[in-house]
Protein backbone atom coordinates (compact mmCIF):
# COMPACT_ATOMS: atom_id res chain seq x y z
CA UNK A 1 0.00 0.00 0.00
CA UNK A 2 1.41 3.59 -0.69
CA UNK A 3 0.49 6.56 1.13
CA UNK A 4 -2.35 7.73 -1.09
CA UNK A 5 -4.16 4.36 -0.62
CA UNK A 6 -3.98 4.68 3.09
CA UNK A 7 -5.09 8.30 3.74
CA UNK A 8 -8.29 7.59 1.00
CA UNK A 9 -9.32 5.46 4.08
CA UNK A 10 -9.82 8.40 6.56
CA UNK A 11 -12.35 11.11 5.30
CA UNK A 12 -13.12 14.34 6.97
CA UNK A 13 -16.13 12.57 8.56
CA UNK A 14 -16.09 8.95 8.51
CA UNK A 15 -13.29 6.09 8.20
CA UNK A 16 -13.43 3.04 5.96
CA UNK A 17 -14.19 -0.29 7.63
CA UNK A 18 -10.93 -1.47 6.13
CA UNK A 19 -9.46 0.02 9.10
CA UNK A 20 -11.05 -2.83 11.35
CA UNK A 21 -11.42 -5.48 9.18
CA UNK A 22 -8.34 -5.72 6.98
CA UNK A 23 -5.71 -7.81 8.35
CA UNK A 24 -3.10 -6.46 5.29
CA UNK A 25 -3.77 -2.63 7.38
CA UNK A 26 -2.95 -4.27 10.73
CA UNK A 27 0.11 -5.48 9.08
CA UNK A 28 0.91 -2.52 8.16
CA UNK A 29 -0.32 -0.82 11.50
CA UNK A 30 2.53 -2.70 13.15
CA UNK A 31 5.18 -2.04 10.87
CA UNK A 32 4.33 2.09 10.92
CA UNK A 33 1.71 3.70 13.11
CA UNK A 34 2.31 1.59 16.03
CA UNK A 35 6.33 2.02 15.71
CA UNK A 36 5.77 5.64 14.62
CA UNK A 37 3.93 6.70 17.68
CA UNK A 38 4.73 6.76 21.71
CA UNK A 39 3.49 3.78 23.21
CA UNK A 40 3.31 3.45 26.76
CA UNK A 41 5.33 0.13 28.26
CA UNK A 42 5.16 0.21 31.84
CA UNK A 43 5.43 2.27 34.97
CA UNK A 44 9.01 2.70 36.48
CA UNK A 45 7.23 1.31 39.71
CA UNK A 46 7.53 -2.25 38.55
CA UNK A 47 11.00 -2.67 38.12
CA UNK A 48 12.53 -1.28 41.27
CA UNK A 49 15.52 -2.98 42.17
CA UNK A 50 18.31 -3.54 39.38
CA UNK A 51 17.87 -7.13 37.42
CA UNK A 52 13.81 -6.10 37.32
CA UNK A 53 12.01 -6.32 34.20
CA UNK A 54 8.46 -6.41 32.92
CA UNK A 55 8.13 -8.04 29.44
CA UNK A 56 5.66 -6.60 27.03
CA UNK A 57 4.19 -6.61 23.39
CA UNK A 58 4.53 -3.29 21.20
CA UNK A 59 3.73 -3.58 17.62
CA UNK A 60 4.37 -6.91 17.60
CA UNK A 61 7.78 -6.93 19.14
CA UNK A 62 8.48 -8.79 22.29
CA UNK A 63 10.28 -6.12 24.70
CA UNK A 64 11.85 -5.81 27.82
CA UNK A 65 11.28 -3.13 30.89
CA UNK A 66 14.71 -3.07 32.65
CA UNK A 67 15.81 -1.37 35.82
CA UNK A 68 19.82 -0.42 35.31
CA UNK A 69 22.17 -1.00 37.66
CA UNK A 70 22.44 3.07 38.02
CA UNK A 71 18.95 3.40 38.90
CA UNK A 72 17.76 4.22 34.85
CA UNK A 73 15.41 2.18 33.24
CA UNK A 74 16.12 0.76 29.49
CA UNK A 75 13.47 -0.80 27.12
CA UNK A 76 15.17 -3.69 25.03
CA UNK A 77 14.06 -6.42 22.68
CA UNK A 78 13.70 -9.79 24.51
CA UNK A 79 16.31 -11.45 22.11
CA UNK A 80 18.99 -13.83 22.29
CA UNK A 81 21.56 -11.96 19.86
CA UNK A 82 22.63 -15.63 19.10
CA UNK A 83 19.89 -17.71 17.89
CA UNK A 84 16.50 -15.56 18.71
CA UNK A 85 15.74 -17.30 21.92
CA UNK A 86 13.97 -14.87 24.38
CA UNK A 87 15.72 -14.04 26.98
CA UNK A 88 13.26 -14.04 29.78
CA UNK A 89 9.93 -16.10 29.07
CA UNK A 90 8.08 -15.18 32.56
CA UNK A 91 5.79 -12.22 32.57
CA UNK A 92 8.04 -9.86 34.86
CA UNK A 93 10.79 -10.91 37.80
CA UNK A 94 14.38 -10.20 38.44
CA UNK A 95 17.29 -11.48 36.02
CA UNK A 96 19.96 -10.42 38.67
CA UNK A 97 23.25 -8.79 37.60
CA UNK A 98 23.08 -9.87 33.63
CA UNK A 99 21.09 -11.86 31.32
CA UNK A 100 21.86 -15.36 30.47
CA UNK A 101 20.28 -17.31 27.44
CA UNK A 102 18.87 -20.68 28.64
CA UNK A 103 19.36 -22.21 25.40
CA UNK A 104 23.56 -21.54 24.86
CA UNK A 105 24.33 -19.36 28.10
CA UNK A 106 25.91 -15.85 25.92
CA UNK A 107 25.22 -13.51 28.77
CA UNK A 108 24.28 -9.91 28.52
CA UNK A 109 25.40 -6.93 30.60
CA UNK A 110 21.38 -5.54 32.04
CA UNK A 111 22.00 -2.69 29.58
CA UNK A 112 22.08 -5.13 26.26
CA UNK A 113 25.88 -5.18 25.98
CA UNK A 114 27.22 -8.54 25.44
CA UNK A 115 29.34 -10.41 28.64
CA UNK A 116 30.43 -13.69 27.53
CA UNK A 117 29.75 -16.94 25.48
CA UNK A 118 30.88 -20.25 25.94
CA UNK A 119 34.04 -21.52 22.99
CA UNK A 120 34.92 -17.88 22.14
CA UNK A 121 37.80 -18.54 20.70
CA UNK A 122 35.57 -20.64 18.31
CA UNK A 123 35.16 -17.17 16.74
CA UNK A 124 38.36 -15.86 16.51
CA UNK A 125 38.41 -14.44 12.90
CA UNK A 126 34.60 -14.60 12.37
CA UNK A 127 32.97 -11.76 11.31
CA UNK A 128 30.57 -11.86 14.89
CA UNK A 129 31.92 -9.09 16.47
CA UNK A 130 31.25 -6.68 13.01
CA UNK A 131 27.73 -8.05 12.84
CA UNK A 132 24.87 -7.35 14.99
CA UNK A 133 25.03 -10.60 16.58
CA UNK A 134 27.85 -9.56 18.36
CA UNK A 135 26.63 -6.39 19.56
CA UNK A 136 24.30 -7.96 22.28
CA UNK A 137 20.53 -7.33 22.82
CA UNK A 138 19.47 -4.34 20.52
CA UNK A 139 18.11 -1.59 22.55
CA UNK A 140 15.03 0.46 21.61
CA UNK A 141 16.41 3.57 20.38
CA UNK A 142 13.75 6.07 21.97
CA UNK A 143 12.43 5.94 25.25
CA UNK A 144 11.10 8.75 27.52
CA UNK A 145 10.38 8.00 31.31
CA UNK A 146 7.90 10.77 32.25
CA UNK A 147 7.46 11.06 36.28
CA UNK A 148 7.67 7.08 36.51
CA UNK A 149 5.72 6.67 33.19
CA UNK A 150 7.62 4.94 30.37
CA UNK A 151 7.38 5.06 26.53
CA UNK A 152 8.81 3.67 23.56
CA UNK A 153 8.76 4.78 20.17
CA UNK A 154 10.35 1.88 17.68
CA UNK A 155 11.19 3.59 14.90
CA UNK A 156 13.60 6.67 14.21
CA UNK A 157 10.55 8.49 12.49
CA UNK A 158 8.12 10.84 14.04
CA UNK A 159 8.52 13.70 16.60
CA UNK A 160 10.36 13.25 20.00
CA UNK A 161 8.24 12.77 23.12
CA UNK A 162 7.74 15.94 24.32
CA UNK A 163 6.41 17.32 20.85
CA UNK A 164 4.34 14.28 20.35
CA UNK A 165 2.57 14.68 23.83
CA UNK A 166 2.45 18.45 24.34
CA UNK A 167 -0.01 19.67 26.82
CA UNK A 168 -0.96 15.58 27.57
CA UNK A 169 1.64 15.10 30.30
CA UNK A 170 -0.54 17.87 32.09
CA UNK A 171 -2.81 14.79 32.80
CA UNK A 172 -0.17 12.92 33.62
CA UNK A 173 1.22 15.13 35.96
CA UNK A 174 -2.34 15.42 37.76
CA UNK A 175 -2.33 11.60 38.32
CA UNK A 176 1.26 12.03 39.62
CA UNK A 177 0.22 14.98 41.88
CA UNK A 178 -2.61 14.16 43.16
CA UNK A 179 -0.15 12.33 45.39
CA UNK A 180 0.73 14.61 48.39
CA UNK A 181 4.35 13.13 47.37
CA UNK A 182 4.25 13.24 44.24
CA UNK A 183 4.93 9.65 43.96
CA UNK A 184 2.49 6.99 42.31
CA UNK A 185 2.88 3.09 42.74
CA UNK A 186 1.36 0.54 41.12
CA UNK A 187 -0.50 -2.40 43.38
CA UNK A 188 -3.43 -4.42 43.64
CA UNK A 189 -2.40 -6.08 40.45
CA UNK A 190 -3.92 -6.25 36.63
CA UNK A 191 -6.65 -7.14 35.07
CA UNK A 192 -6.35 -8.35 32.04
CA UNK A 193 -9.17 -8.64 29.10
CA UNK A 194 -9.51 -10.29 25.92
CA UNK A 195 -11.49 -8.32 23.35
CA UNK A 196 -12.66 -10.06 20.16
CA UNK A 197 -12.80 -6.41 18.03
CA UNK A 198 -10.15 -4.22 16.79
CA UNK A 199 -8.26 -1.75 18.96
CA UNK A 200 -9.82 1.35 17.38
CA UNK A 201 -13.12 0.61 18.41
CA UNK A 202 -12.08 0.19 22.08
CA UNK A 203 -10.00 3.08 21.52
CA UNK A 204 -13.34 5.16 20.03
CA UNK A 205 -15.59 4.20 23.23
CA UNK A 206 -12.97 5.75 25.36
CA UNK A 207 -14.09 8.83 23.55
CA UNK A 208 -17.38 8.25 23.48
CA UNK A 209 -20.15 10.03 25.67
CA UNK A 210 -23.26 8.76 23.52
CA UNK A 211 -23.07 5.08 24.44
CA UNK A 212 -23.88 4.69 28.18
CA UNK A 213 -27.43 6.00 28.24
CA UNK A 214 -28.50 3.06 25.81
CA UNK A 215 -25.28 0.48 26.01
CA UNK A 216 -25.15 0.38 29.72
CA UNK A 217 -29.14 0.55 30.43
CA UNK A 218 -29.59 -2.66 31.96
CA UNK A 219 -26.38 -1.95 34.58
CA UNK A 220 -27.83 1.73 35.18
CA UNK A 221 -31.34 0.32 36.12
CA UNK A 222 -30.63 -2.26 38.10
CA UNK A 223 -28.03 -0.04 40.45
CA UNK A 224 -31.41 2.84 40.45
CA UNK A 225 -34.04 0.67 41.12
CA UNK A 226 -31.75 -1.09 44.06
CA UNK A 227 -30.91 2.14 45.50
CA UNK A 228 -34.19 4.08 44.58
CA UNK A 229 -36.07 5.09 47.70
CA UNK A 230 -32.91 5.78 49.76
CA UNK A 231 -32.60 9.55 50.86
CA UNK A 232 -30.82 11.78 49.05
CA UNK A 233 -27.73 12.48 51.62
CA UNK A 234 -27.53 8.96 52.56
CA UNK A 235 -23.79 7.99 51.74
CA UNK A 236 -23.67 5.63 49.43
CA UNK A 237 -21.26 2.90 49.29
CA UNK A 238 -18.53 2.90 46.62
CA UNK A 239 -19.76 0.64 44.25
CA UNK A 240 -22.92 2.69 44.06
CA UNK A 241 -21.37 6.22 43.88
CA UNK A 242 -19.16 4.40 40.93
CA UNK A 243 -21.76 2.97 38.79
CA UNK A 244 -24.94 5.42 39.21
CA UNK A 245 -23.12 7.77 37.31
CA UNK A 246 -23.47 5.96 34.36
CA UNK A 247 -26.90 6.77 33.99
CA UNK A 248 -26.45 10.58 33.38
CA UNK A 249 -28.54 11.51 30.20
CA UNK A 250 -26.93 13.32 26.96
CA UNK A 251 -27.20 16.73 28.26
CA UNK A 252 -24.36 16.08 30.91
CA UNK A 253 -22.09 14.36 28.80
CA UNK A 254 -22.38 17.40 26.27
CA UNK A 255 -21.45 20.17 29.05
CA UNK A 256 -18.83 18.11 30.30
CA UNK A 257 -16.94 19.13 27.55
CA UNK A 258 -13.75 17.88 25.93
CA UNK A 259 -10.22 19.50 24.58
CA UNK A 260 -8.30 17.55 21.46
CA UNK A 261 -5.06 17.97 21.32
CA UNK A 262 -2.16 17.31 18.05
CA UNK A 263 -1.25 13.77 17.78
CA UNK A 264 -4.72 12.52 18.36
CA UNK A 265 -4.62 12.85 22.03
CA UNK A 266 -7.81 14.31 23.80
CA UNK A 267 -9.05 15.47 27.33
CA UNK A 268 -12.95 14.67 28.10
CA UNK A 269 -14.63 15.72 30.51
CA UNK A 270 -12.54 19.10 30.63
CA UNK A 271 -15.50 20.71 32.78
CA UNK A 272 -16.81 17.84 35.24
CA UNK A 273 -17.15 14.50 34.70
CA UNK A 274 -18.47 11.58 36.22
CA UNK A 275 -16.00 11.28 38.64
CA UNK A 276 -16.76 14.54 40.00
CA UNK A 277 -18.76 13.61 42.74
CA UNK A 278 -16.76 11.37 44.48
CA UNK A 279 -17.36 11.76 48.45
CA UNK A 280 -14.51 14.33 49.63
CA UNK A 281 -11.54 13.51 51.80
CA UNK A 282 -11.03 16.55 53.87
CA UNK A 283 -7.86 14.88 55.81
CA UNK A 284 -6.70 14.18 52.27
CA UNK A 285 -7.35 18.26 51.02
CA UNK A 286 -5.84 19.57 53.98
CA UNK A 287 -2.51 17.10 53.15
CA UNK A 288 -2.35 18.29 49.34
CA UNK A 289 -3.04 21.78 50.28
CA UNK A 290 -0.16 21.56 52.70
CA UNK A 291 2.30 20.17 50.14
CA UNK A 292 0.84 22.31 47.02
CA UNK A 293 -0.73 25.07 48.60
CA UNK A 294 -4.38 25.87 48.68
CA UNK A 295 -4.72 27.90 45.00
CA UNK A 296 -2.79 24.58 43.43
CA UNK A 297 -4.17 22.05 45.84
CA UNK A 298 -7.75 22.96 44.49
CA UNK A 299 -6.44 23.18 41.17
CA UNK A 300 -5.29 19.86 41.24
CA UNK A 301 -8.27 18.13 42.87
CA UNK A 302 -10.54 19.48 41.17
CA UNK A 303 -9.59 18.44 37.83
CA UNK A 304 -11.39 15.26 37.46
CA UNK A 305 -11.50 14.58 33.04
CA UNK A 306 -13.65 11.06 32.51
CA UNK A 307 -10.54 10.17 30.41
CA UNK A 308 -7.37 11.45 29.29
CA UNK A 309 -6.28 9.82 26.10
CA UNK A 310 -2.03 9.64 25.47
CA UNK A 311 -3.25 8.08 22.48
CA UNK A 312 -2.77 5.42 21.16
CA UNK A 313 -1.93 2.85 23.68
CA UNK A 314 -2.55 4.57 27.18
CA UNK A 315 -6.52 5.90 29.08
CA UNK A 316 -5.60 7.53 32.30
CA UNK A 317 -8.27 8.95 35.09
CA UNK A 318 -6.94 10.98 37.71
CA UNK A 319 -9.70 10.13 39.84
CA UNK A 320 -10.22 7.45 40.69
CA UNK A 321 -6.26 6.76 40.22
CA UNK A 322 -6.72 4.29 37.00
CA UNK A 323 -4.93 3.76 33.89
CA UNK A 324 -6.17 1.43 30.50
CA UNK A 325 -3.49 0.47 28.32
CA UNK A 326 -4.56 -1.19 24.58
CA UNK A 327 -2.31 -3.58 23.58
CA UNK A 328 -3.23 -5.14 20.23
CA UNK A 329 -3.10 -8.64 19.40
CA UNK A 330 -4.46 -8.80 15.68
CA UNK A 331 -6.71 -6.97 13.63
CA UNK A 332 -9.68 -8.78 15.21
CA UNK A 333 -8.33 -9.01 18.94
CA UNK A 334 -7.17 -6.79 21.54
CA UNK A 335 -5.90 -7.39 24.69
CA UNK A 336 -7.15 -4.55 27.46
CA UNK A 337 -5.35 -4.35 30.62
CA UNK A 338 -6.59 -1.93 33.89
CA UNK A 339 -3.98 -0.65 36.39
CA UNK A 340 -4.82 0.78 39.88
CA UNK A 341 -2.28 3.21 41.65
CA UNK A 342 -1.68 3.92 45.04
CA UNK A 343 -0.38 7.75 45.73
CA UNK A 344 1.75 7.53 48.24
CA UNK A 345 0.50 10.01 50.99
CA UNK A 346 -2.67 9.87 50.12
CA UNK A 347 -5.48 7.63 52.13
CA UNK A 348 -5.70 4.16 51.47
CA UNK A 349 -9.28 5.00 49.99
CA UNK A 350 -8.32 6.44 47.59
CA UNK A 351 -6.28 3.29 46.08
CA UNK A 352 -9.43 1.30 47.02
CA UNK A 353 -11.45 3.53 44.50
CA UNK A 354 -8.81 2.98 41.74
CA UNK A 355 -9.25 -1.16 42.33
CA UNK A 356 -12.62 -1.00 42.42
CA UNK A 357 -13.70 1.36 40.10
CA UNK A 358 -11.24 -0.91 37.81
CA UNK A 359 -13.04 -3.86 39.54
CA UNK A 360 -16.73 -2.52 38.33
CA UNK A 361 -15.66 -1.25 34.84
CA UNK A 362 -13.31 -3.10 33.54
CA UNK A 363 -12.30 -6.68 34.86
CA UNK A 364 -13.56 -9.15 32.72
CA UNK A 365 -16.58 -10.01 34.85
CA UNK A 366 -17.84 -6.30 35.00
CA UNK A 367 -21.89 -5.90 34.17
CA UNK A 368 -20.76 -2.68 32.84
CA UNK A 369 -18.04 -3.68 30.42
CA UNK A 370 -19.93 -6.33 29.23
CA UNK A 371 -22.02 -4.64 27.29
CA UNK A 372 -19.07 -2.80 25.96
CA UNK A 373 -17.27 -5.58 24.98
CA UNK A 374 -20.65 -7.27 23.57
CA UNK A 375 -21.09 -4.06 21.43
CA UNK A 376 -17.31 -3.83 19.56
CA UNK A 377 -17.61 -7.85 18.98
CA UNK A 378 -21.19 -6.94 16.97
CA UNK A 379 -19.51 -4.16 15.59
CA UNK A 380 -16.81 -6.60 14.43
CA UNK A 381 -18.95 -8.91 13.00
CA UNK A 382 -21.61 -5.91 11.54
CA UNK A 383 -18.80 -4.05 9.18
CA UNK A 384 -18.80 -7.20 7.21
CA UNK A 385 -22.43 -6.31 5.40
CA UNK A 386 -22.25 -4.53 2.25
CA UNK A 387 -24.10 -1.28 1.26
CA UNK A 388 -21.94 0.78 3.26
CA UNK A 389 -18.28 0.60 3.66
CA UNK A 390 -17.62 3.22 5.80
CA UNK A 391 -18.56 4.18 9.83
CA UNK A 392 -20.14 7.69 10.29
CA UNK A 393 -18.18 10.13 12.33
CA UNK A 394 -20.23 12.92 11.05
CA UNK A 395 -21.67 14.63 14.57
CA UNK A 396 -21.00 18.15 14.96
CA UNK A 397 -18.56 18.35 12.18
CA UNK A 398 -17.51 21.53 10.85
CA UNK A 399 -15.27 22.21 8.24
CA UNK A 400 -13.17 25.04 10.21
CA UNK A 401 -12.04 22.18 12.23
CA UNK A 402 -9.74 21.04 9.66
CA UNK A 403 -7.32 24.18 10.28
CA UNK A 404 -7.57 24.16 14.27
CA UNK A 405 -5.28 21.32 15.40
CA UNK A 406 -5.66 22.42 19.12
CA UNK A 407 -9.29 23.06 20.17
CA UNK A 408 -11.89 22.40 23.01
CA UNK A 409 -15.39 21.47 22.59
CA UNK A 410 -18.86 20.37 23.65
CA UNK A 411 -18.24 16.54 25.28
CA UNK A 412 -20.61 14.36 22.68
CA UNK A 413 -18.43 16.39 19.54
CA UNK A 414 -17.02 13.37 17.53
CA UNK A 415 -14.32 15.45 16.74
CA UNK A 416 -12.11 13.20 19.46
CA UNK A 417 -12.81 10.24 17.22
CA UNK A 418 -11.87 12.11 14.29
CA UNK A 419 -8.51 13.62 15.84
CA UNK A 420 -7.20 10.20 16.42
CA UNK A 421 -7.63 8.82 12.50
CA UNK A 422 -6.40 12.04 11.68
CA UNK A 423 -3.48 11.11 13.87
CA UNK A 424 -3.38 7.58 12.37
CA UNK A 425 -3.17 8.35 8.96
CA UNK A 426 -0.36 10.86 10.17
CA UNK A 427 1.47 7.78 11.77
CA UNK A 428 0.38 5.61 9.48
CA UNK A 429 2.17 7.24 6.25
CA UNK A 430 4.56 9.34 8.27
CA UNK A 431 7.52 6.44 6.24
CA UNK A 432 5.64 5.15 3.59
CA UNK A 433 6.72 5.21 -0.29
CA UNK A 434 4.72 8.15 -1.81
CA UNK B 1 -30.54 -35.75 69.36
CA UNK B 2 -28.01 -33.81 67.10
CA UNK B 3 -27.09 -35.19 63.90
CA UNK B 4 -24.00 -37.08 63.55
CA UNK B 5 -20.58 -35.50 61.83
CA UNK B 6 -21.12 -38.16 58.67
CA UNK B 7 -24.94 -36.86 58.58
CA UNK B 8 -23.82 -32.71 58.56
CA UNK B 9 -20.93 -33.39 55.99
CA UNK B 10 -23.29 -35.16 53.50
CA UNK B 11 -25.86 -32.15 53.63
CA UNK B 12 -22.93 -29.52 53.52
CA UNK B 13 -21.71 -31.16 50.51
CA UNK B 14 -25.39 -31.51 48.80
CA UNK B 15 -25.74 -27.93 50.17
CA UNK B 16 -22.55 -26.72 47.66
CA UNK B 17 -24.08 -29.11 44.60
CA UNK B 18 -27.50 -27.79 45.07
CA UNK B 19 -25.84 -24.24 45.09
CA UNK B 20 -23.91 -24.82 41.61
CA UNK B 21 -27.21 -26.64 40.29
CA UNK B 22 -29.38 -23.40 40.91
CA UNK B 23 -26.69 -21.38 38.51
CA UNK B 24 -26.32 -24.37 36.15
CA UNK B 25 -30.46 -23.80 36.00
CA UNK B 26 -30.51 -20.18 35.82
CA UNK B 27 -32.58 -19.99 39.10
CA UNK B 28 -30.75 -16.69 40.32
CA UNK B 29 -33.41 -15.29 42.46
CA UNK B 30 -33.26 -18.93 44.40
CA UNK B 31 -29.44 -18.58 44.32
CA UNK B 32 -29.22 -15.03 45.74
CA UNK B 33 -31.16 -16.20 48.61
CA UNK B 34 -28.55 -18.66 49.77
CA UNK B 35 -26.39 -15.75 50.66
CA UNK B 36 -26.55 -14.59 54.34
CA UNK B 37 -27.48 -10.91 54.75
CA UNK B 38 -23.00 -10.30 54.95
CA UNK B 39 -22.47 -12.84 52.42
CA UNK B 40 -19.50 -12.22 49.69
CA UNK B 41 -18.33 -13.74 46.60
CA UNK B 42 -15.15 -13.24 45.68
CA UNK B 43 -12.74 -14.35 42.62
CA UNK B 44 -9.45 -13.05 43.91
CA UNK B 45 -6.82 -12.23 41.14
CA UNK B 46 -4.39 -14.40 42.73
CA UNK B 47 -6.43 -17.38 42.69
CA UNK B 48 -5.72 -19.28 45.86
CA UNK B 49 -2.41 -17.20 46.94
CA UNK B 50 -4.27 -14.65 47.69
CA UNK B 51 -4.65 -13.92 51.49
CA UNK B 52 -7.53 -12.86 52.95
CA UNK B 53 -8.08 -9.06 53.62
CA UNK B 54 -4.57 -8.11 51.20
CA UNK B 55 -4.66 -4.79 49.20
CA UNK B 56 -5.16 -6.55 45.72
CA UNK B 57 -7.89 -6.86 43.15
CA UNK B 58 -10.50 -9.31 42.31
CA UNK B 59 -11.92 -9.94 39.04
CA UNK B 60 -15.30 -10.06 41.37
CA UNK B 61 -15.76 -9.36 44.74
CA UNK B 62 -19.56 -8.81 45.51
CA UNK B 63 -21.84 -7.99 48.67
CA UNK B 64 -25.50 -8.59 48.55
CA UNK B 65 -26.11 -5.26 46.91
CA UNK B 66 -23.81 -5.84 43.95
CA UNK B 67 -25.11 -9.90 43.63
CA UNK B 68 -28.46 -8.13 43.83
CA UNK B 69 -27.32 -5.67 40.78
CA UNK B 70 -25.83 -8.66 38.40
CA UNK B 71 -29.61 -10.85 38.93
CA UNK B 72 -31.16 -7.73 38.55
CA UNK B 73 -29.86 -7.00 35.09
CA UNK B 74 -29.96 -9.83 33.54
CA UNK B 75 -33.57 -9.81 33.82
CA UNK B 76 -33.37 -7.24 31.52
CA UNK B 77 -34.31 -7.43 28.08
CA UNK B 78 -31.76 -4.66 27.42
CA UNK B 79 -28.80 -6.58 28.98
CA UNK B 80 -27.41 -6.48 25.39
CA UNK B 81 -24.26 -9.08 25.80
CA UNK B 82 -26.96 -11.67 26.53
CA UNK B 83 -28.34 -11.89 23.13
CA UNK B 84 -28.13 -14.54 22.50
CA UNK B 85 -27.96 -15.93 26.39
CA UNK B 86 -24.55 -17.03 28.10
CA UNK B 87 -25.51 -20.75 29.92
CA UNK B 88 -23.29 -22.20 31.98
CA UNK B 89 -22.24 -25.87 33.83
CA UNK B 90 -20.16 -26.50 36.77
CA UNK B 91 -18.84 -29.80 36.60
CA UNK B 92 -17.60 -30.34 40.82
CA UNK B 93 -15.05 -33.08 42.15
CA UNK B 94 -16.31 -34.16 45.90
CA UNK B 95 -16.19 -31.40 48.21
CA UNK B 96 -13.59 -31.82 51.18
CA UNK B 97 -15.05 -30.07 54.81
CA UNK B 98 -12.32 -28.25 55.70
CA UNK B 99 -13.27 -26.79 58.62
CA UNK B 100 -16.32 -27.77 61.14
CA UNK B 101 -17.24 -25.73 64.17
CA UNK B 102 -20.28 -27.73 65.07
CA UNK B 103 -20.76 -26.02 68.23
CA UNK B 104 -21.25 -22.50 66.25
CA UNK B 105 -22.71 -24.30 63.05
CA UNK B 106 -19.98 -22.72 60.81
CA UNK B 107 -18.11 -24.80 58.12
CA UNK B 108 -15.46 -24.16 55.42
CA UNK B 109 -15.57 -26.57 52.44
CA UNK B 110 -13.19 -26.51 49.44
CA UNK B 111 -14.97 -28.12 45.90
CA UNK B 112 -12.67 -27.97 42.94
CA UNK B 113 -14.48 -27.82 39.45
CA UNK B 114 -14.49 -27.12 36.05
CA UNK B 115 -17.09 -24.07 34.64
CA UNK B 116 -17.98 -23.96 30.99
CA UNK B 117 -19.73 -20.74 29.64
CA UNK B 118 -21.39 -20.99 26.46
CA UNK B 119 -22.81 -18.20 24.48
CA UNK B 120 -23.82 -18.27 20.99
CA UNK B 121 -20.68 -20.22 19.25
CA UNK B 122 -18.45 -19.33 22.23
CA UNK B 123 -17.10 -21.42 24.87
CA UNK B 124 -15.16 -20.32 28.15
CA UNK B 125 -13.66 -22.93 30.31
CA UNK B 126 -12.23 -22.46 34.05
CA UNK B 127 -10.97 -24.26 36.09
CA UNK B 128 -10.46 -23.64 40.12
CA UNK B 129 -11.70 -24.43 43.62
CA UNK B 130 -14.54 -23.17 45.29
CA UNK B 131 -14.26 -22.50 48.96
CA UNK B 132 -17.25 -22.08 51.05
CA UNK B 133 -17.80 -20.53 54.63
CA UNK B 134 -21.33 -21.39 55.85
CA UNK B 135 -23.24 -21.04 58.23
CA UNK B 136 -26.55 -22.27 60.00
CA UNK B 137 -29.26 -19.77 60.83
CA UNK B 138 -32.83 -19.82 61.42
CA UNK B 139 -33.33 -20.62 57.78
CA UNK B 140 -30.76 -23.40 57.21
CA UNK B 141 -27.57 -23.03 55.78
CA UNK B 142 -26.39 -19.50 54.38
CA UNK B 143 -23.44 -18.71 52.39
CA UNK B 144 -20.93 -16.30 54.21
CA UNK B 145 -18.32 -16.21 51.75
CA UNK B 146 -18.12 -17.95 48.38
CA UNK B 147 -14.43 -18.05 47.49
CA UNK B 148 -13.74 -18.97 43.73
CA UNK B 149 -9.57 -19.81 43.24
CA UNK B 150 -9.48 -19.92 39.56
CA UNK B 151 -6.15 -21.30 37.99
CA UNK B 152 -6.02 -18.43 35.71
CA UNK B 153 -7.65 -15.19 37.29
CA UNK B 154 -4.50 -13.45 36.59
CA UNK B 155 -4.41 -14.29 32.54
CA UNK B 156 -5.70 -12.07 29.78
CA UNK B 157 -9.78 -13.47 29.63
CA UNK B 158 -12.85 -12.71 27.47
CA UNK B 159 -16.04 -11.63 29.51
CA UNK B 160 -17.02 -14.14 32.02
CA UNK B 161 -21.01 -13.12 32.10
CA UNK B 162 -22.32 -15.47 34.51
CA UNK B 163 -21.38 -17.05 37.96
CA UNK B 164 -18.24 -19.72 38.47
Amino acid sequence: MRRADVAALVEDDRVHRDLYLSAELFELEREHFFANTWNYVGHASQVREPGDYVAVEIAGRPLLMVRQGDGSIRVLYNRCAHKGTQLVSDASGNVGKFFRCPYHAWTYKLDGAPLAMPLKGGYDGTRLKACESGQGMAAVPHVAVYRDFVFAKLNDAGPGFDEYFGELLRSIDNLVERSPLGRLRIEGGVLRNIVHCNWKMYLENINDTVHPMSTHESATAAAHALWQGRSADEPKPMSMEQILPFGAGYDFFDRMGARVHPNGHSVLGVNFSIHSGYAQLPDYEASMREAYGAERAAEILQRSPQNALCFPSLALKGSPQAIRVIRPLAVDRTLIEAWSFRAEGAPDLLFERAMTYNRLVFSPMSVVAHDDVHLFESIQQGLRARGNDWVSLHRDFERGELAQDTQTVNGTNEILMRNQFRAWVKFMTLDMPA
Amino acid sequence: MNAGPVIIERELCDFVAHEARLLDARRFDEWLALFAANGRYWIPLQGAEQAEGAAHNALADEDSLLLSLRVQRLKNPRAHSQHPVSRCQHVLQRSALTHADHAAGRYELATPFIYVESRGERQLMLAGTARHRLVRSAQGLLIELKRIDLLDAGTALPAIQLFP
